[in-house]
């Protein structure tokens, strides 16, 4: 049985189990009861947003989300990740992630942003600390259900994904279909004791939700294909919408926060009560920061925020696909929804740099 | 599942520094201190002129510094620390003895296997810029045979702030070695020349079609070195150069050190000028 079908009641109840087994982190809704002290919660009528978060019961479970508020990145890529230990000034020690887990909810833009940064933390220098994770994690996806407001997607070829998912689960009618495509994936569903194997109408279904997904998920129209972005770019270097954007940016870095595929990162020590042993981690860091490229002595290589700005662009747009052959965007539209001043908008930046100067 | 299937052993995690021990500390000048270490396995570092290693101390960080010494296969190797930031800062306060954390070599270096043999070799340096160069420098005088005329053009901010002075000497005493100097702003006592370093080039007695020019110094000095050495006629070429820039992880991932599309703790920090002339954030 490679594709199976289970009811809603059988869903959750594998749910439920997989949760009994392992550490499970699930799409949930993350404005009701998780108000701060002060914070108006959020009442009927409001906009449900939507995180990745410890999942204790599957009733919490919202596969029909639209995007979470942040990637799942973090599960890879924590903001602070401990990697080495010292006990004295030239000890070190090196700390791996141990324990297995369960990624419940990945859309398909999502997946394909993890799976560029597998590529990008296993080719050159194999990053153990990255992989270690990664290879600890099983990924279980699901089809969008619910367009977000911004999304693009369907744009950069990235509404429909399969690569990467160990099982990937597809709302048809009143059941989903769930699809192993790992030997991890297969025996995770092996426990679904109530699933049905899915039959040549659920599966003609399945293909409806993604030439649906593929029209649905392009809330902005992207005037180029995506494997032409890095030879646009080629010749943008001094398009003046760079500077005309750059001069609204308050380098607050929301654009690199929230996006599933920015990874660079600071290292920095802490000592321990004792100042003699501690730890070393990673933690995010973006380029649009304003002493991303500063060296020792104060001189910043990227000083002006035209130069950050548009470093940005020309990662996701041409120095990253180089190295990957692939767009370094996959369309969430997540940097539209935080920027606050409206100038984090990838689509709209390709389309005027299609027009004339 | 993958439970076990790999251990901590079998795991090289080029995060993780190992230890090293200072063996020699000289004051140089103000800012600056002189270390040699050695790595407490005793392996050789195995580096390149014109590599650079990171620096540890744990619970302060990391810092990236080039090697100044020559590989020459020996257990030891020479770094040259100027004092900017927490790193530095803690590092001018060690002893003889201390431990320190030491990850790489790292980068590309200056082409003393594949391009320099046989050929003149214009050497141009602006104040610190001079620890790295130091590095090829010496290792075309222990293979003197290898290569031909060298030039060394150095200039300083001012007298007290030369580095490696005695060497200086040394250097001018070599066969076929010609060393000019020159400070930005003279002191009493300073009979050398004051002016920019650049000023050191219009005249100079050099055979085009058999040089190269190895740069390193900071980052304004770039420019105007690279007009005045085509204005005499040197082509992009034949010029080399080590670009500074904040170098990190070393492993090509955390960004902070990328020019554009390359990320200078593997592409570079030494790069040759024809193959960054279209890099626009480069120099």
């Amino acid at each position: 049985m490679k594709i199976a079908k289970l009811s809603l009641n059988a869903l959750d109840k594998w749910v439920d189990g997989l949760i009994a087994g392992r550490k499970v982190f699930g799409v949930q809704v993350k404005n009701d009861s998780s108000s701060l002290p002060g914070e108006v919660s959020a009442g009927s009528g409001a906009v449900e947003k939507f995180a990745f978060t410890g999942l204790r019961n599957a009733k919490d479970l919202r596969l029909d989300y639209d995007v979470t508020l942040t990637p799942p990145k973090s599960y890879f890529q924590p903001p602070c990740e401990v990697m080495l230990k010292f006990a004295s000034p030239s000890e070190f020690e090196s700390v791996f992630a141990e324990e297995e887990f369960v990624l419940l909810g990945v859309h398909p833009y999502d997946m394909a942003a993890i799976n560029q940064m597998d590529k990008i933390f296993s080719t050159g220098e194999y990053d153990e600390h990255y992989m270690a994770r990664r290879k600890k994690a099983v990924i279980i996806g699901v089809d969008v259900q619910t367009p977000s407001n911004n999304v693009f997607a369907a744009c950069m070829d990235m509404a429909v994904v399969k690569r990467g998912f160990d099982i990937l689960l597809t709302r048809i009618g009143d059941s989903y279909l769930a699809e192993a495509l790992t030997d991890k994936g297969t025996a995770l569903l092996k426990n679904a004791t109530d699933a049905q194997n899915a039959n040549a109408a659920g599966l003609a279904l399945r293909e409806k939700v993604w030439e649906k997904n593929r029209k649905l998920l392009r809330r902005h129209e992207l005037r180029v294909a995506p494997r032409d972005i890095p030879a646009l770019l080629e010749r943008s270097y001094n398009h003046p919408v760079w500077e005309e954007k750059a001069k609204l940016c308050f380098s607050c870095g929301s654009c690199n926060l929230v996006c599933p595929t920015c990874y660079c990162f600071d290292v920095r020590d802490e000592f321990h009560w004792d100042m003699r042993g501690g730890e070393r981690s990673r933690v995010w860091d973006g380029c649009m920061l304003k002493d991303f490229a500063t060296v020792a002595g104060g001189h910043n290589f990227r000083k002006k925020k035209l130069e950050r700005y548009r470093h940005r662009y020309y990662r996701k747009g041409k120095y990253v696909p180089d190295k990957i052959g692939e767009i370094s965007c996959v369309g969430c539209g997540r940097c539209i929804t935080v920027c606050v001043t409206k100038i984090a908008q990838p689509v709209e930046i390709y389309n005027r740099l299609l027009e004339p100067k | 599942m993958m439970t076990n299937s790999f251990s901590n052993f079998s795991r090289r995690d080029v995060f993780r520094p190992e230890p090293a021990t200072l063996k020699r500390v000289r004051k140089m000048t103000e800012m600056e201190t002189f270390f040699e270490l050695q790595l407490d396995s005793n392996r050789s570092l195995g580096h390149k002129p014109g590599q650079f290693v990171e620096v540890s101390l744990a619970g302060i960080g990391e810092a990236p510094i080039s090697v100044s010494s020559a590989p020459t296969g020996e257990s030891t190797f020479e770094l040259v620390v100027r004092k900017v930031g927490n790193v530095t800062n803690a590092l001018h306060g060690l002893k003889e003895g201390a431990k320190v954390g030491i990850r790489g070599p790292f980068g590309t270096s200056f082409p003393v296997d594949s391009v320099m043999p046989g050929k003149d070799i214009l050497f141009i340096c602006g104040g610190i810029g001079l620890v790295p160069v130091r590095s090829a420098i010496r290792h075309v005088l222990n293979n003197r045979s290898a290569y031909g005329r060298v030039t060394v053009l150095l200039g300083t901010k001012t007298p007290a702030e030369r580095l490696f002075v005695d060497e200086l000497d040394q250097w001018r005493a070599s066969p076929n070695v010609a060393l000019y100097e020159t400070v930005d702003s003279g002191a009493v006592g300073w009979k050398g020349k004051v002016g920019v370093v650049t000023t050191l080039i219009p005249g100079l007695p050099l055979d085009l079609s058999r040089t190269l020019a190895l740069i390193c110094g900071p980052p304004v000095m770039y420019k105007f070195v690279i007009l005045e050495l085509k204005k005499v006629g040197m082509q992009p070429g034949a010029i080399y150069m080590s670009l500074e820039r904040h170098m990190k992880c070393g492993a090509g991932k955390c960004g902070h050190c990328q020019v554009n599309h390359l990320y200078m703790c593997q592409d570079g920090p030494v790069v040759r000028y024809a193959d960054i002339l279209t890099v626009p954030e480069a120099i």
